[in-house]
C-alpha cells in the first residue's frame, strides 16, 4: 500500500462574529484548499465535516455543508472530538485513503461560535465537564487548565512569568498572521500592570493573557493517495504518523496533573509510526488554548524533560530561530480557537512550512513537522507527523 | 394502569444539577444523612468515587456502598473569578481535587477556607453540606 499525502490546505480568517452562515464560513477554507491544490470538487471523493455540535443551530451540518460546497453525491459525515475534531478527521481520512476506499478525502473543520447568543454560550459552558459529578460545582474550561498549571508550578517550580513568556512569543508571531483574530504584540509588563486586561485573573493562577480567544473560522485539508499526489502536486506533504488517545473526562479518573497523558500516548504512537524521535522534529504546532497547555506540550512531546519546559521558553528555543520552533503562526492564543477548525489550521501551518511557503514566519528548511491537537481538557489527544 | 414514579433525587446535587435520574440516587439520601459515599463492587472489590452503578472491570452491577472517610492530599485547586450561568451567587469559589489513595474526590473548598490558606500536598477532609438554595453538596475542610 502506498503513502498518503496532503496536497491542499486552506483556512478562513479567524474572526469575532462572522457575518454569514456556517455553510458560507466552511466555503472560505474549502475554496482556499482547492485553489491551493489546483483541483476541483470533482476530484474529491468523500468529505468529513468536523466541528463541536454544541455551537451549532443546524442539525447534522455535514449534509448541508457538503451540498453548499458542491460535494454531493459523494459520501459525507460529521466527526466530533471537541477541539481536536479536524485532527481526528485527518486520521480518519488517512485510514479511508490508506484502505483504498477513496483516492481523495476533504477534511473540513468549522466553528461559528457566535452562532448562539452569549447567554446560550454561558449556559453551555457549564456543561463542558461530566454533567453528573463535576459541572454541579461550577466548573469551566480555564479552571481545569488552571488546576494543571497549579500542580505544574507546585511540582516543578514553574512560575506565572514562565507562562506569560509563552504569550509574549505568541504575540510576536500573531501580529504577523493576517488571519489571526488577535494581531497585537504582548509584553511581560502587561501581566504585572493592573491597568492591562492581560493581568486580570480568570481562574487562579491563570490570567486573561494566559487564555485564547473564541473565534469563528473554518479550515480544510485535502488528503490523497500516493498516485494522485504525484500526478497532481509538485510538493506533496506526506502523512508519516497519526496518533490518538483518550482518557477520563473526570479529574478523579486521572493520575497525572502536570501533563496530559493523551498527548504523551498520541505522541508515542505518531513517533513510532513515523519512525522518528522528538529530536527529528523541525517545526511544531501545539494546542495552546492556554499558556500552560503549550508548556505541558513541550514536555509531553519530548521536546523537554518533564518540568524543563520552562527552560525552553526562557531560552527562546521555541522561537522561529530556536532549536524547536513552536507555534510560529501565533498559535491559538493569537489566532483564536474556532474549535472544529483549529486542527486544520495547525496542519495548514505545518504544510506551508514544509513546502517553504510560510513567508515571514518560515523556519529554515524544515523536513519534518508535528501537529499536537487536544480535545477538551486532555480528554482527547491527536498528534500528527508530516514530512516533505 | 398507574404511572410509574420517576426517581429524580439526583436533581438535588450541587448548586446547579444538570441531570436528575441515575442508578446511584441513594448517594443523595446518604448526603442528607451527612455521609459522602462511594460504591464498591461486590465481585472484584473495586472502589468507585464518585459512585458508579456498574463495574467496568468485571461487568458486575451488584454494588455496595462505602463512606469517604479520613483525609486526602490536595492535588490541585483553582479560584474562579468567572462562572457558568447559575453559579453567580457563589463567586468567587475554589474548585479542588483530593487524592485518597484508592480513589480521588473532586469538589470545592469550604467557603471559610480561603485559597491563601491551602497548598498542594496538604491533608483535607470531605464533609457534606447544605447549600443556601436548598441543594445538597460536599466541601473540603481542614481536618
Ligand atoms: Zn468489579
Amino acid at each position: 500500500m502506498g503513502k498518503v499525502a496532503i496536497i491542499g490546505v486552506g483556512q478562513s480568517s479567524f474572526v469575532r462574529g462572522y457575518p454569514g452562515t456556517i455553510k458560507e464560513l466552511a466555503f472560505e477554507g474549502f475554496r482556499e484548499a482547492l485553489q491551493d491544490a489546483q483541483i476541483t470538487t470533482k476530484d474529491i471523493e468523500a468529505s468529513i465535516i468536523c466541528s463541536a455540535p454544541e455551537y451549532d443551530k443546524q442539525r447534522s451540518p455535514a449534509g448541508v455543508i457538503a451540498e453548499y460546497l458542491g460535494l454531493i453525491p459523494q459520501p459525507t459525515f460529521y466527526l466530533e472530538s471537541l477541539c481536536s475534531s479536524s485532527s481526528m478527521g485527518l486520521k480518519v481520512a488517512y485510514s479511508m485513503v490508506k484502505a483504498g476506499l477513496h483516492d481523495s478525502v476533504a477534511v473540513i473543520g468549522f466553528q461559528k461560535m457566535s452562532e448562539i447568543s452569549s447567554a446560550e454560550s454561558q449556559e453551555r459552558m457549564g456543561r463542558g465537564a461530566d454533567i453528573q459529578w463535576e459541572s454541579p460545582f461550577g466548573t469551566m474550561m480555564p479552571a481545569y487548565y488552571a488546576m494543571y498549571a497549579r500542580n505544574h508550578m507546585a511540582t516543578y517550580g514553574t512560575t506565572p512569568e514562565d507562562l506569560a513568556l509563552i504569550r509574549v512569543k505568541s504575540g510576536t508571531y500573531g501580529q504577523l498572521n493576517e488571519k489571526a483574530v488577535y494581531r497585537k504584540s504582548v509584553t511581560l509588563d502587561m501581566f504585572s500592570d493592573p491597568e492591562s486586561t492581560m493581568s486580570s485573573p480568570v481562574a487562579s493562577p491563570l490570567r486573561v493573557g494566559d487564555c485564547c480567544a473564541n473565534a469563528d473560522g473554518s479550515s480544510c485539508v485535502i488528503v490523497v493517495n500516493e498516485e494522485k499526489a504525484k500526478a497532481l502536486c509538485k510538493k506533496p506533504v506526506w502523512i508519516l504518523g497519526v496518533g490518538a488517545a483518550s482518557t477520563a473526562v473526570n479529574m478523579v479518573g486521572r493520575d497525572l496533573f502536570n501533563g496530559l497523558t493523551v498527548a504523551q500516548q498520541a505522541g508515542e504512537q505518531a513517533y513510532k509510526m513515523a519512525g522518528v524521535t522528538p529530536k527529528d522534529i523541525d517545526v511544531a504546532e501545539v494546542h495552546d488554548c492556554f499558556t500552560i497547555a503549550e508548556m505541558m506540550a513541550y514536555e509531553n512531546l519530548g521536546f523537554a524533560k518533564p518540568g524543563e519546559g520552562k527552560e525552553l521558553i526562557r531560552a527562546k528555543e521555541t522561537y522561529k530561530d530556536g532549536s524547536i520552533p513552536v507555534n510560529v503562526d501565533g498559535g491559538l492564543l493569537s489566532k483564536g480557537h474556532p474549535i472544529g477548525a483549529t486542527g486544520g489550521s495547525q496542519i495548514r501551518t505545518i504544510v506551508l512550512q514544509l513546502r517553504g511557503e510560510a513567508g515571514e514566519i518560515q523556519v529554515k528548511d524544515p523536513e519534518i513537522g508535528l501537529v499536537h491537537n487536544i480535545g477538551g481538557v486532555g480528554l482527547y489527544g491527536n498528534v500528527s507527523i508530516l514530512g516533505r | 394502569m398507574g404511572k410509574r414514579k420517576i426517581d429524580v433525587r439526583f436533581s438535588k446535587f450541587g448548586t446547579v444539577s444538570f441531570t436528575s435520574t441515575t442508578k446511584v440516587n441513594d448517594f443523595i439520601d446518604y448526603l442528607e444523612q451527612g455521609k459522602v459515599m462511594g460504591t464498591k463492587c461486590k465481585k472484584c472489590g473495586a472502589l468507585f468515587f464518585p459512585p458508579r452503578a456498574d463495574c467496568y472491570k468485571c461487568l458486575e452491577s451488584d454494588m455496595g456502598w462505602f463512606e469517604v472517610s479520613g483525609t486526602g492530599k490536595l492535588v490541585t485547586y483553582s479560584k474562579l473569578e468567572y462562572c457558568p450561568v447559575g453559579f453567580e451567587d457563589d463567586l468567587p469559589y475554589v474548585i479542588a481535587l483530593l487524592d485518597y489513595g484508592d480513589y480521588k474526590v473532586f469538589g470545592r473548598l469550604a467557603d471559610d477556607l480561603p485559597e491563601e490558606d491551602v497548598s498542594v500536598g496538604m491533608e483535607l477532609k470531605t464533609v457534606s453540606n447544605n447549600l443556601p438554595n436548598g441543594q445538597l453538596s460536599y466541601v473540603f475542610q481542614k481536618p
